[in-house]
């Protein structure tokens, strides 16, 4: 695959870090937030900061902007020169300058950004208001000119529009337009796309890279995302632990990784490539869905409201043993076909058949003795567990209410904490005392407490970090080969998908527009929205594991890029 | 078999968990003193009896109206009953109206508004009989039933407390509402549990502490309401003094003799400042957002 490859060694230093310590306030003895981080950025370089949740990738964006919690962080040492400008020792009046006119940044939820009751085009023309002296008509011409440049459609008529009347792209573009529009030398970007599908990641991919391009903008780019690293990146810090661990350019750090840490990082980033194809299986079904359909609203007492189908003849079957996945962008109706099939919500039309039986249209107290036939992961493992409950009780609440004593519930338990690899006395803790990986292990296991027959494992590995994403997996391969469960795995990465599927079924806006086997959706798709998913699918040429380019890269023909 | 201590917390360990100080956190000097004069206050009038020099309704011809002495330490009322012995007397009854007030109505509306928060069906139908029970002024209904049933303590509890459930329903629908769609009550569901397991075991911890906060307004707002009810004459009947009562009945002598006005008045305020500062405290530090997660 193309890499950046331009050499920056003479362009003009935009952001120089030395020696950055960052450490809680009032502290000093604690251990450092940021140790020792050295950084330089050039003109129109893009330089990514990598690593796992609590690494210090966001805390350095923030302390580059002097913007670090008050009361909570604070600098403890080295400097931070923008362009001559030492940003440790300026003063918040100073800083409010700096701002917008020489660094400007953008953030992960454009929703929480942007100010749900101001019109973004005032919201943007308040920056120029607050910066510049320009006279109304002027400033308004500007942003209305900026509005274009960032591709949004209509500006007249999005100009005038409030932030929830967007879609989130044309959010994060609104952002953009913002962080622009005084023409910064520096942009720093913390994870601006993790919350956007990823055809809309890939076009505001490409929108930052123009913006960079006309502008000579030096980015600073915030990602946990290896495959999007692989598409922007000039350079890579790698972080681990408020320290920078190694630094290179985007092909030799992907290439030639130095460090084991790097290595393993890149070793868990799942690729595009199917997994290897697991023989027929000759029992019957698990689970069997036919025609499935789904409408929300349309109910209300005093009005009707429009009925949004979110789900529409949905069909497959899952055999024993076997994963089958569904993939789509936000709104696609792969959680809602998830949760009918839980019955968390009643579907409005079709024949859901578990083990023999079928479900779909049986009332609560019917449903009750059939519910242990299946179970579910959910995807915040945060909100998952009941925070006031031990771990052991939540393991034990499934088995009680099937009456099981109390007594072998907690012997079950114990065992349970082995199979996810978690020590026993972990039994006594509370959930907040466990990382989200752990986390997940616990849900995993209160769900495979009931034995069940199908797993639903709804964006379960989405919230994790990759290497703790790719354990996840292991854990619920694993399982699926000692109790032979079968599973249904929602996700929106195609790449996770490849990585665990027999299966896969694509959905567009509640209609399955592709099913089939994973080798053949992921290589040979028929449909153009699986080939744009495809497509969109960041990093998705490199087999990161491995250190080079994929043998039989995906590239499917006739595609829309 | 293993043993797993705590695996279930007690309730008492579930409450003195919720008062737990925060690291960090500091409770000034103010909730100090508040909490010292209630439990002055009550401790005082809980034994009244045992130490009051005179019985509260005994009349004395002879000592009409007297002024502060060693004999009668507040002085006397018209009929020459002992004003502190009335005074320290009626601290039971409204202190028994605030508390039983309180309970009544979280007790009620915690039960009517998880059913109105969890099933969706019940939930129109009871808010709006919530909202009907919310037009009606206390004052009005307690004169309808001092009038149907004669003044009584349960009347006036019963007059406080229906106007005060919907507030709790409410509430407590509200905290029910956000926590029903949370993915472990959701995972409940799929383990099996019942919904009244459900109810009691997830739910309604969450709407425990917003509750004892709650309560803490109730109380201090039904002795006042009390003291209101009294003074209109709808109240406890005044063969038991309450601090509303001493107040009605001192209020044609009042220029003459204000301390029968002003002690009972002091008591009362003093009493309802110190509820309602304890009450923004246990707000404070109840607050997910100003408690460290413990452990």
């Amino acid at each position: 695959m193309e890499f950046k490859s331009k050499d920056f060694s003479n362009a003009p230093r935009v952001l120089k870090i030395r020696k950055l310590k960052v450490g809680l306030t009032g502290r000093p003895n604690a251990a450092p937030v940021l140790d020792g981080i050295d950084l330089d950025i050039r003109a129109g370089e893009t330089h990514c900061l990598v690593g796992e949740s609590g690494s210090g990738k966001s805390v350095t964006s923030l302390a580059a902007m002097g913007l670090l919690p008050k009361g909570a962080l604070e600098v403890q040492g080295g400097l931070i020169d923008l362009e001559g400008f030492e940003i440790t020792s300026a003063s918040p009046s100073q800083m409010r300058e700096l701002r917008a006119r020489r660094i400007a940044m953008i953030f992960q939820e454009p929703m929480t950004a942007l100010n749900p009751v101001i019109r973004v085009g005032e919201q943007i023309l308040e920056v120029l208001n607050t910066h510049s002296d320009l006279s109304p008509s002027e400033a308004k011409k500007l942003t209305l000119d900026m509005m274009e440049q960032v591709h949004l459609p209509d500006v007249e008529r999005i100009y005038s529009a409030f932030p929830h009347q967007l879609s989130g792209g044309q959010r994060q573009r609104i952002m953009i337009a913002m962080a622009l529009i005084l023409d910064p030398d520096l942009l720093i970007a913390d994870e601006p796309t993790t919350a956007l599908d990823v055809t809309t990641q890939l076009q505001i991919l490409k929108l930052i890279a123009e913006m960079q391009e006309r502008h000579g903008t030096a980015v600073l780019f915030i990602t946990h995302d290896m495959g999007v690293v692989a598409e922007i990146a000039d350079t890579v810090s790698v972080m681990q632990k408020g320290r920078i661990v190694e630094r290179a350019p985007i092909r030799e750090l992907l290439t030639d990784p130095k460090e084991a840490y790097t290595r393993k990082l890149l070793t868990a980033v799942p690729n595009l490539a199917p997994r290897p194809a697991r023989g027929d299986v000759a029992e019957k079904d698990v689970v069997t869905v036919q025609g499935l359909d789904m409408a929300y609203g349309g109910g209300g007492f005093f009005r009707k409201s429009d009925r949004v189908k979110a789900a529409r003849d949905v069909n497959f079957s899952i055999p024993p043993g076997r994963t089958l996945g569904i993939v789509g962008e936000s709104g696609s109706g792969k959680s809602t076909v998830a949760r009918c099939i839980m019955r968390l919500i009643d579907p409005t039309a079709g024949k859901i058949t578990v083990a023999g039986t079928e479900i779909a249209r049986l009332s609560r107290r019917q449903l009750q003795p059939h519910r242990k036939h299946l179970q579910i992961v959910f995807q915040d493992p945060y909100r998952s567990l009941n925070p006031r409950w031990t771990v052991a009780r939540s393991l034990c609440e499934g088995p009680i209410n099937f009456g099981t004593s109390r007594d072998e519930a907690m012997t079950k338990a114990a065992e349970l904490m082995e199979l996810v690899d978690l020590p026993r006395d972990a039994l006594d803790r509370y959930p907040h005392q466990f990382s989200g990986g752990q986390r997940q292990r616990i849900a995993i296991a209160r769900a495979v407490a009931m034995k069940p027959d199908l797993l639903v494992a709804d964006e379960a590995v989405s919230a994790l970090d990759v290497s703790v994403q790719a354990q996840v997996l292991d854990l619920l391969d694993d399982i699926q080969e000692k109790f032979g469960v079968a599973m249904l795995f929602i996700t929106h990465d195609l790449r996770v998908a490849a990585q665990i599927c027999d299966d896969v079924l694509v959905m567009q806006k509640g209609f399955v527009v592709e099913h089939g086997p994973a080798g053949q959706v992921l290589s040979t798709p028929r449909h153009d929205y699986t080939r744009n998913l495809i497509n969109a699918a960041p990093g998705r040429n490199w087999d990161f594991s491995n250190y080079r380019a994929l043998d039989h890269a995906p590239a499917p023909k006739g595609a829309i890029a | 078999m293993t043993e797993f201590p705590h695996a279930r917390r007690s309730a008492f360990q579930v409450l003195t968990g919720l008062f737990s100080l925060p690291p960090g956190a500091r409770v000034g000097i103010g909730p100090v003193i508040a909490a010292a004069i209630l439990v002055i206050i009550v401790l005082a009038s809980v034994m009244a009896p045992l130490y009051v020099p005179y019985d509260p309704l005994a009349m004395n011809a002879m000592a009409r109206l007297k002024p502060p002495s060693e004999e009668f330490l507040l002085g006397t009322d018209p009929y020459g009953r002992d004003t502190f012995s009335r005074v320290m007397t009626g601290g039971r009854v409204s202190l028994l109206i605030g508390v039983g007030a309180a309970l009544v109505s979280v007790t009620v509306g915690l039960f009517i508004g998880l059913v109105a928060g969890f099933f969706r069906a019940a939930d129109s139908v009871i808010m709006r009989i919530m909202d009907s029970l919310m037009a009606i002024p206390a004052i009005l209904l307690a004169i309808a039933l001092v009038a149907l049933n004669g003044p009584s303590l349960g009347s006036v509890i019963i007059a406080i407390t229906v106007p005060e459930i919907p507030r709790v329903v409410r509430l407590v629908r509200s905290v029910v509402l956000s926590a029903r769609e949370e993915p472990y009550v959701e995972a409940a569901i799929a383990l099996g549990s019942s919904m009244p397991k459900i109810l009691i075991q997830h739910l309604m911890p969450n709407t425990l502490a917003p509750l004892i906060v709650q309560g803490t307004y109730i109380c201090a707002s039904a002795i006042l309401i009390e003291a209101i009810l009294s003074f209109l004459g709808a109240g406890v009947s005044t063969e038991i003094p309450t601090w509303g009562n001493i107040m009605a009945e001192g209020r044609t002598y009042f220029q003459i003799k204000p301390g029968l006005i002003f002690w009972p008045g002091l008591l009362l305020s003093l009493c309802i400042l110190a509820i309602n500062l304890l009450g923004d405290t246990a707000r404070d530090l109840l607050d997910p957002r100003m408690k460290k997660r413990e452990g």
